[in-house]
């Protein structure tokens, strides 16, 4: 294999430059309300494309655990709130039923 | 105060190095199997620190793609990450300049949504271990990985491959708790991603840049008109 360092480096750098310019271009300036609501609203729109579809191959081909250890998660989350329980805890579910049915 | 985000920022970054250690052996396993050097695999994490991108270029070197392909490649799949900072930016206020050059290195999808989804002021203290614990995973991980193999358990890494998506429903449910519209958005993202996805037309790592794009601007509309009823009503 050739000497990829180069290659490293341009990556790090495409990959660094498109994270680090918008707090430059926003800074501290006031933005119009619309351009604001829309930043303010950047949140909810990525974690849903986040969670879907990519959880369902979470684990790959044990639909099942997928859906039990995020059952969890989404319970003792809705009703108890946190994050360290709802994560072990889903992760712990999942190793159950993996153990149970593979 | 500052002991307090200490505490918080590692109760929320657990998860995340949790969540990271497993594609991040993942790397090493691959990187090892490409012939790189473990300096080169080190590096790959330790200055790109970039998951999926990582994967990709190294499946495209395989191919014999040249660098210059590589690193368009590069851009285009970690150019969400633009519109993720776009809204930190609004969130960090006075943090100086100094300080920013190290948050923007770290904003990774989860990272961004644990900082997001953090309802208290932002404090230098709490991003920082928060990224600290994020990095130290990943780096960690690929240099594990690349130096012993598969050494957890094959039942316990995949079970592990669930963490980071029950992190990010755990960080959002308080959100969907208290409003109908947050939760209307998440539905229609995630709804139209699947849809994306499905398709197929997008490069890699565009799908979800036209989620954000489409739903924050119709979730924008429906903020002003809030506002709007806010003042005038």
């Amino acid at each position: 294999m050739d000497n990829i360092i180069p290659l490293i480096s341009g990556m790090a750098v495409v990959t660094y430059v498109p994270r680090l310019l918008p707090f430059f271009l926003i800074g501290s300036n006031e933005l119009p309300k619309r351009v604001d609501a829309f930043l303010k609203c950047i949140p909810v729109a990525a974690i849903g494309a986040l969670i879907i579809p990519g959880v369902f191959n979470a684990v790959p081909d044990a639909p099942m655990a997928v859906i039990c250890g995020m059952g969890f998660t989404l319970v003792f989350g809705f009703w108890k709130g946190g994050i360290i329980v709802p994560v072990l805890g889903s992760v712990a579910i999942t190793y159950l039923v993996l153990l149970l049915t593979v | 105060m500052t002991n307090n985000d200490v505490k918080r920022a590692l109760k929320a970054g657990f998860p995340i190095f949790i969540g990271y250690v497993p594609p991040a052996i993942a790397f090493g396993i691959l990187a090892k199997a490409c012939e790189i050097t473990l300096l080169e695999c080190f590096l790959f994490s330790a200055v790109v620190f970039a998951g999926a991108s990582q994967f990709i270029a190294l499946n495209l070197l395989m191919t014999g793609m040249g660098p210059g392909g590589i690193i368009l490649t590069t851009l285009l799949v970690n150019f969400r990450h633009f519109l993720m900072s776009a809204y930190l930016s609004t969130r960090i206020g006075k943090m100086s300049k100094r300080y920013v050059f190290f948050l923007a290195f770290g904003v990774t999808d989860e990272v961004f949504s644990v900082l997001s989804f953090t309802k208290r002021r932002l404090s230098k203290t709490f991003v920082f271990i928060l990224q600290l614990s994020a990095y130290t995973g990943w780096v960690t991980g690929t240099v594990a990985g690349y130096v012993m193999g598969g050494f957890l358990p094959e039942i316990l890494t995949k079970s592990m491959g669930i963490a980071l998506y029950s992190l990010l429903l755990a960080i959002l449910l308080p959100e969907l708790k208290t409003s109908v519209k947050a939760l209307c958005l998440t539905i229609a993202s995630a709804g139209l991603n699947t849809f994306l996805i499905k398709l197929d037309v997008l490069p890699s790592g565009w799908n979800i840049i036209v989620c954000i794009l489409v739903i924050a601007s119709i979730g924008s509309f429906f903020i002003s008109k809030q506002q709007g009823e806010k003042v005038y009503g």
